[in-house]
C-alpha cells in the first residue's frame, strides 16, 4: 500500500516550515516522524496533497533542564525521550511511558511533538504529559503562545493547533518527590492501550490522565479532588472515569473500559515508582 | 524528486515519487529485494532495516525522509561469505523457517543487541514485540538472539 | 565408519540464502526475463457483503495514469463455476450479478507500475442493491434469504447426504449419572502467512502459460489455470518461488490468481498480481469457523460413556474446503484419544457472507480435539476429579496394532498414556497444582491456571503416495526431485538427508527440485502434515532403487557380479566386497550412464495410509482477576510423530504451532460487525500473536514409530496447534474455577475473561 501522491517540501526552520503551510493551506501537512500520518495517508484515510517534512529541523530536538520545568523539543524521538538522564531524573513518567509507545522501531522515528500534535487520544504522550500538567508551546506567523495539555485537545484528533502553527515545544513540570505508575492496558505489546493510565502523586497532590478513554486524552480530575481531600486511593480510583466518556470498539465495550480504567489507576497510584 | 541515499556502502542518487517509501525504493529502485513488505500498518516489521545505524520500518517513512542518510540492508550484512554473527546465531538455532519475516527479524535483532548487549529473554521478547512471525513461534528467533549475545 | 545422518540435528541448507540476500518470493522475481516489462493487476472489490451488482462504471479510472485496460467479469466473458464440493454453487470469478463477501473480487485493473493500480482502485465505481447480509450460523441455516439460490438453503453439505444418522438428541443419553452439555464457539481465525498470495502469468511463443503462484501445490494449480484459461493442462506450466508460508490457505488457487493468464493474454503482455495485507485478510482463505453442541455423559466415577457433537461449520461465502473438514476431519476424529462406546456426530455446513473458509493448520483435527477435550474438561468439573485424572480413566489403552473407534476411524498406533505422563512429569503438574493453591489462598488477583490436553490427530490423509526422482549428475551430485512443496518446513535437507543416507553423497552435494510442474509433474504438493512421510519416505524408497541400479552400472564397469558390489557410504564409492581400492564413484557411475540416458530413477511410492500422531500438552496461564488480563507463562509439548528425522527441524515445527494454538486460545479472531464488514482486515487490528505473549517451550521427544511407510514418521507440522490450543483454553478456564467459571469461548481475551468472572460471582 501506498499514499496517494502529493508534494513535498522540506523546512529547515519553524520558520521556514509556518511559512510553507501558511503558503499551502488546508490540504498540506508536517511531516515529523510520519508515523502517525504516513500510516493513515497508506490506508487513504489522509489524502494531504501536500508534505511538509519538518523532520529536520535539527534544533528542535532537545531534552533541557529549564529551571522548574524540562523543556523537550518537538521533534525529540521517542527513544530519546525513553533513554533521557535528564528526564529520568526529573520527569521519569514521561521517559517510561515513552518507552512503551509502539515498538522500537517505532519509537526510533516517531516523535513526541507529532503524537501530541496528531492528538490521539489512544497515544500514550498526550495523557501523559496531560497527567504531568505539561504546557505546549506553539509557534505561528505571529509568534509563539503557550497552550496548556489541559486546553489543548478538542475533539477526535482535533487540537487547539492552528492550522498555521506548529508545535515546537512541550514543558513538563518537574515531578521530583512524586511516586509515579504507568499502567499500558493492550492485547498485544505492539497495540495501542485499550486504556491507558498515567499517574503520580506527591502527598495529597496528584495527576492522572487516561489513555483511550474517549475522543480526547482524560484528565481524571475527579481522582486528583478526592486525593486531595484525603479519600484512598482505592476510593479515589472508583472515580476514574467521572470525566470520561469511553466508546466501545473492537476491543472493548464502554462499561469494560470504565472497569479497567479504576483498576488501572488505583495500581497506577499505588505504584512505588519514585 | 531526487534522493541520495547510501544503501549497504554503496550512494546511489535516484529521481522517486515523493510518496515512494523506503521499503519500496529499496526493493524497486535499486532492487535489493531482501527487505520484504508484510503488512500495511507497520505492524509486523517485516520491511525493518536499519537507517543511519537504527532499526526502522522501512514501509513507514518515505525515501525522501532517508535522502543523505545511510541504509543497511540484510544483503549488506554478512562480509563475503562470513556471515554477520546475528545471520550465523538465526543458521545455528533454526531461528527461520519460511523466511520471510527473516531479513526484517534479524535487523531488529541486531539494532536489539546494539541498544542492550545482554537482554534478559523477557528483554528479547519485548524487545521483538514489533516482528510478526509465523512459522517459528518465536521460540528460536529468541534462542537465536540470546546466543547471539552470549557469544559476544 | 560414520553413523546414519538420520535422527540428527543438521542445520538447514536452505538458510544461507534466506540470511544473506533472502528468499526469492514472488514479488522479488526482478530478473525472470519473461516478466520483463510486465504490467500489474490490481482488482477492486466488493465493498459490501451482499448485494446485487447494478452497475459498474470504471470510465474515470480508465483515464488515469498508467491505466492500460480494465475488466470486469463480463469483459472478460466469464462464466459459472460450480463448486467441486456442491455443484449446485457456483459462482464466477470476478462477481458479476451478485457479491456474496467484502473482499470478493469484482473488476481487474491492469496497470504500469502497480501505485497506479491503487489508484486507479480508488475510482471504479461499483453500484449495488444491498441485501441483508448473515454472519449468523444459526440464522443462516433458517434464512430463506440465500447466497446460492440454487442451493435452495444456506446448508451446503451435510454429513447426513453421506448416509450418515442424524444425532438423535438428550435421548441419547439416557441411563447416564452424568449429563453436561456446552455450546463452543471455534472461532474464525486468519492464517497469516507473511508473504500475502501473490503470482504472475507469461504467455510464450510457444502458446504455453507460464504461472509463477505462492502456492504449496503447484500440481493441483494446473487443473484449475487451463479450465480458466481455456487451454489444455499441457499448455501450464506452474513454477513455485520461494514460498513465505502457507499453513493450508495456499492449497487452492484462487480467483485473483486463476485469472491473471486471461488477462495476459487480453493485453497481450505478462502480468504481475500482488496482494496487500488488507486485501489478504479478506481474500486468503480462514481458517476454523465452528460452532458445536456437544453433550457429553458418563458415570460419577469418571468413565465417559456417550458423546454426542454436531459441528456446524461457516463455509463463509463460497463452498471452498472449508465445507468438508468437518465431515471429512472433524466427524472422523471426534472419539480423541478415548474410548468411548457411544459418539453421535453431525456435521453441518452453511454458507454466509464472510470470506469463504479453507484449510488451516490442523483442518478440521484442532476444531475435533477442541470439542472432546473441553466437553472432558466439562465433564471432569462436574465430578468434581481432576482434569488429567478424567483423562487417564478413559485414555484408549496402548496400542501397536490398529484400533478403530466407534465412529470408524481405525488409528495407526498409541500411546497416549505416556505422552500424558511425560507431559505431566516435564511441566511439573504437581507443582503447579501446589502453587496454584497456594495463591488461591493468598487472594492474589493473579491467579494460575493450568491446562491439559491429550490429543490424537489424522496426518498424511491427503494423497496416498508421492513422485520422487533422483539424478546423479555428471560431478556426482544428486538432484531430488519431489513433488512436495517446502514453504518453510526444510524439505531441501530433509529430503537430503534421506537421499544421503541411501547413497552416501554429502548433503551439501544434493540439492532440491520441485514446484515446478514440468520438471515435477506428478505431486500432491504439501498439506496435512504428509511431506515427511509421503514425499520423503519416497525419496528414500527412490534413492534405495537409484543405489540398486547403480550397483548393476559398478558391475558392468568393475567386471564383477552384482551381488558382490558394495556402496561405501563414508567414500559415496562402489566397490567389489573385500577390494575397496577399486573403487566407482557416483560421478563415474553417471558418466557411464550418460548414453544410456542418465543414472536416475523416478517412481511413484505409495503408502498403506493415514497416520495418527497424538500427544499431550500442559500449559500455565497467569490470570488477571480484576482485569482478565492472560499471561502465557509456561507451555509443555510431547508430541509423537513416530521416527525423527531432525529433531530440530521437528521441535521447529511443534514451536510454531503452538504459537499459532495459543493464538487461537488467547488472542485472535476474525471479526464482522453485523452487516458482514470485516473490522479485522489489517494486522493493527487482528491481534497477530507475537513473541511478547508467548513463553519458550518445553519440548518432550517422544517416539512411536508408525509402521505405514518406510520411515516410521507421522506427521508433526499440525500437532502443536491441535495440542496447544485446548490445552490454553482449559487453563485459562481452570485459573478461574474456583470462581466457578466453567467455559469461556476462545479467544479468551480479557474482556471475555473479566465478564466471565463477572456472572460467576
Amino acid at each position: 500500500m501506498i499514499p496517494a501522491p502529493f508534494d513535498y517540501k522540506r523546512a529547515s526552520s519553524a520558520a521556514e516550515a509556518i511559512s510553507l503551510i501558511g503558503e499551502y493551506g488546508d490540504e498540506s501537512k508536517f511531516l515529523a516522524g510520519g508515523h502517525s500520518l504516513l500510516p493513515l495517508m497508506k490506508l487513504r484515510l489522509a489524502q494531504p496533497s501536500m508534505l511538509i517534512d519538518i523532520g529536520r529541523i535539527q534544533d528542535l530536538s532537545y531534552i533541557r533542564d529549564a529551571g522548574d520545568h524540562i523543556a523537550i523539543g518537538a521533534l525529540t524521538r521517542h527513544m530519546d525521550v525513553e533513554k533521557s538522564p535528564v528526564l529520568a531524573e526529573h520527569a521519569p513518567l514521561l521517559a517510561h511511558a515513552a518507552g512503551h509507545v509502539g515498538d522500537p522501531q517505532v519509537r526510533h522515528r516517531g516523535t513526541i511533538g507529532g503524537s501530541i500534535a496528531h492528538a490521539d487520544s489512544a497515544s500514550d504522550l498526550p495523557a501523559t504529559t496531560l497527567a504531568l500538567g505539561a504546557t505546549y508551546v506553539a509557534q505561528g506567523p505571529n509568534g509563539t503562545r503557550e497552550i496548556a495539555a489541559a486546553d489543548f485537545y478538542k475533539g477526535f484528533l482535533e487540537s487547539a493547533l492552528a492550522p498555521d502553527e506548529m508545535l515546537t515545544e512541550i514543558r513538563v513540570p518537574k515531578m521530583n518527590g512524586a511516586s509515579w505508575g504507568f499502567q499500558k492496558f493492550n492485547r498485544r505489546a505492539q497495540d495501542w492501550a485499550i486504556v491507558g493510565v498515567a499517574a503520580w502523586k506527591r502527598g495529597t497532590e496528584s495527576g492522572v490522565a487516561l489513555v483511550n478513554m474517549g475522543s480526547v486524552p482524560v484528565l481524571a480530575t475527579s481522582v486528583a479532588t478526592a486525593i486531595a481531600g484525603g479519600a484512598s486511593i482505592a476510593d479515589a480510583a472508583q472515580l476514574a472515569a467521572a470525566e470520561a466518556e469511553p466508546q466501545s470498539d473492537l476491543n472493548a465495550s464502554a462499561e469494560y473500559r470504565v472497569h479497567l480504567a479504576q483498576v488501572l489507576v488505583r495500581r497506577a497510584l499505588e505504584s512505588n515508582n519514585a | 524528486m531526487k534522493v541520495t541515499i547510501t544503501v549497504n556502502g554503496k550512494t546511489h542518487e535516484s529521481e522517486v515519487e515523493p510518496r515512494t517509501l523506503l521499503v519500496q525504493y529499496v526493493r524497486d529502485t535499486l532492487g535489493l529485494t531482501g527487505t520484504n513488505i508484510g503488512c500495511d500498518t507497520s505492524s509486523c516489521g517485516a520491511c525493518s532495516l536499519h537507517l543511519n545505524g537504527e532499526s526502522v520500518k522501512s514501509c513507514t517513512l518515505l525515501a525522501a525522509q532517508a535522502d543523505g542518510g545511510t541504509v543497511t540492508t540484510i544483503e549488506g550484512l554478512a562480509n563475503g561469505d562470513v556471515m554477520h554473527p546475528m545471520q550465523k546465531a538465526f543458521m545455528d538455532n533454526h531461528g527461520l523457517q519460511c523466511g520471510f519475516c527473516t531479513p526484517g527479524m534479524v535487523m531488529a535483532a541486531i539494532g536489539l543487541l546494539n541498544e542492550n548487549p545482554n537482554p534478559t529473554e523477557e528483554q528479547v521478547r519485548i524487545g521483538l514485540e514489533g516482528n510478526l512471525c509465523r512459522c517459528t513461534g518465536y521460540h528460536n528467533n529468541v534462542k537465536s538472539v540470546l546466543a547471539c549475545a552470549n557469544e559476544k | 565408519m560414520g553413523g546414519s545422518i538420520l535422527g540428527n540435528r543438521v542445520l538447514r541448507k536452505e538458510d544461507p540464502k534466506f540470511l544473506t540476500t533472502g528468499g526469492v518470493y514472488v514479488d522479488d522475481l526482478l530478473d525472470e526475463p519473461a516478466l520483463n516489462g510486465a504490467l500489474h493487476v490490481t482488482y477492486a472489490r466488493s465493498s459490501v457483503a451482499h448485494g446485487l451488482i447494478t452497475g459498474i462504471d470504471y470510465s474515470d479510472a480508465l483515464l488515469m495514469p498508467g491505466v492500460v485496460a480494465i475488466f470486469s467479469g463480463a469483459d472478460l466473458g466469464l462464466q459459472p463455476q460450480p463448486s467441486a464440493y456442491n455443484p449446485m454453487a457456483t459462482r464466477t470469478l470476478l462477481a458479476m450479478d451478485k457479491v456474496r463477501y467484502v473482499g470478493e473480487p469484482v473488476v481487474a485493473i491492469v496497470t504500469e507500475t502497480r501505485e497506479q493500480g491503487e489508484d486507479a482502485a480508488e475510482a471504479v465505481i461499483i453500484d449495488y442493491d444491498v441485501l441483508e447480509a448473515h454472519v449468523d450460523l444459526e440464522k443462516a441455516m433458517a434464512s430463506t434469504n440465500l447466497l446460492f439460490d440454487a442451493c435452495g438453503s444456506n446448508v451446503v453439505f451435510d454429513s447426513m447426504v453421506l448416509g450418515l444418522p442424524d444425532n438423535t438428541g438428550d435421548a441419547y443419553f439416557e441411563g447416564c449419572e452424568v449429563v453436561v452439555k456446552g455450546r463452543y464457539i471455534n472461532q474464525r481465525v486468519a492464517p497469516c502467512p507473511l508473504e500475502v498470495r501473490g503470482a504472475a502469468a507469461s504467455w510464450g511463443t510457444d502458446g504455453r502459460l507460464t504461472q509463477w503462484l505462492s502456492t504449496q501445490h503447484a500440481q493441483g494449480a494446473v487443473a484449475p489455470i487451463a479450465a480458466a484459461n481455456g487451454v489444455d493442462a499441457a499448455q501450464i506450466h506452474v513454477k513455485t518461488p520461494d514460498v513465505g508460508g502457507g499453513f493450508g490457505a495456499k492449497i487452492g488457487a484462487y480467483p485473483e490468481e486463476l485469472l491473471l493468464g486471461v488477462i495476459a493474454k487480453k493485453v497481450g503482455k505478462s502480468v504481475r498480481w500482488r496482494e496487500t495485507r488488507s486485501e489478504s485478510m479478506v481474500g486468503l482463505g480462514h481458517g476454523r469457523a465452528q460452532l458445536q453442541y456437544v453433550t457429553i455423559g458418563g458415570t460419577r466415577q469418571g468413565k465417559v460413556t456417550h458423546y454426542q457433537l454436531w459441528a456446524i461449520q461457516d463455509s463463509g461465502a463460497w463452498v471452498d474446503m472449508g465445507t468438508i473438514l468437518a465431515p471429512f476431519m472433524t466427524r472422523p476424529m471426534s472419539s480423541g484419544v478415548y474410548d468411548i462406546p457411544n459418539i453421535e456426530c453431525r456435521t453441518t455446513s452453511v454458507v454466509t457472507n464472510t470470506t469463504p473458509t479453507v484449510a488451516y493448520r490442523g483442518a478440521g483435527r484442532p476444531e475435533a480435539t477442541a470439542a472432546i477435550e473441553r466437553a472432558m474438561d466439562m465433564f471432569a468439573a462436574e465430578i468434581g476429579m481432576d482434569a488429567a485424572e478424567v483423562r487417564r480413566i478413559n485414555l484408549i489403552p496402548k496400542f501397536l496394532t490398529p484400533h478403530t473407534t466407534v465412529v470408524g476411524q481405525t488409528y495407526d498406533v498409541g500411546d497416549y498414556e505416556t505422552s500424558l505422563d511425560k507431559a505431566l512429569v516435564a511441566a511439573d503438574y504437581k507443582g503447579w497444582r501446589e502453587k496454584q493453591k497456594a495463591r488461591r489462598a493468598s487472594g492474589d488477583p493473579k491467579q494460575i491456571g493450568i491446562g491439559v490436553s491429550v490429543y490424537v490427530e489424522i496426518t498424511g490423509g491427503v494423497g496416498n503416495g508421492e513422485s520422487a526422482k533422483v539424478e546423479i549428475q555428471d560431478n556426482g551430485h544428486a538432484l531430488v526431485y519431489t513433488g512436495t512443496s517446502p514453504h518453510g518446513q526444510g524439505h531441501a535437507t530433509s529430503w537430503a538427508m534421506l537421499a544421503s543416507e541411501q547413497t552416501g553423497i554429502p548433503i551439501e552435494d544434493i540439492e532440491l527440485v520441485w514446484g515446478d510442474t514440468d520438471l515435477v509433474p506428478i505431486g500432491t504438493g504439501t498439506m496435512g502434515s504428509r511431506s515427511l512421510q509421503q514425499g520423503g519416505n519416497a525419496v528414500f524408497a527412490v534413492a534405495a532403487e537409484l543405489v540398486n541400479k547403480a550397483k548393476s552400472v559398478a558391475a558392468r564397469l568393475l567386471e564383477a557380479s552384482e551381488e558382490d558390489i558394495v556402496l561405501d557410504k563414508d567414500a559415496a564409492s562402489f566397490h567389489v566386497a573385500g577390494t575397496p581400492a577399486v573403487s566407482k564413484s557416483w560421478a563415474d557411475l553417471a558418466v557411464a550412464e550418460k548414453a544410456a540416458g542418465g543414472l536416475v530413477h523416478s517412481d511413484v511410492i505409495g503408502v498403506a495410509g493415514a497416520t495418527f500422531p497424538f500427544g499431550a500438552h500442559v500449559a500455565i496461564v497467569e490470570v488477571d482477576i480484576e482485569t482478565g488480563k492472560v499471561r502465557h507463562i509456561d507451555h509443555t509439548a510431547c508430541d509423537d510423530a513416530g521416527t525423527v528425522l531432525n529433531p530440530m527441524l521437528l521441535e521447529g515445527q511443534i514451536h510454531g504451532g503452538v504459537a499459532q494454538g495459543a493464538a487461537q486460545a488467547l488472542m485472535e479472531e476474525v471479526r464482522y460487525d453485523d452487516d458482514a464488514n470485516p473490522i479485522t482486515s489489517n494486522l493493527a487490528d487482528y491481534a497477530f500473536i507475537s513473541a511478547a505473549e508467548l513463553p519458550s517451550v518445553r519440548v518432550v521427544h517422544m517416539e512411536t514409530p508408525t509402521p505405514i511407510n518406510l520411515i516410521g514418521a507421522k506427521g508433526i507440522g499440525e500437532s502443536g496447534t491441535i495440542g496447544s490450543t485446548p490445552a490454553l483454553q482449559s487453563a485459562v478456564i481452570d485459573a478461574l474455577a474456583h470462581l466457578n467459571v466453567r467455559h469461556i469461548d476462545m479467544p479468551t481475551t480479557a474482556e471475555k475473561v473479566w465478564a466471565a468472572v463477572q456472572s460467576a460471582r
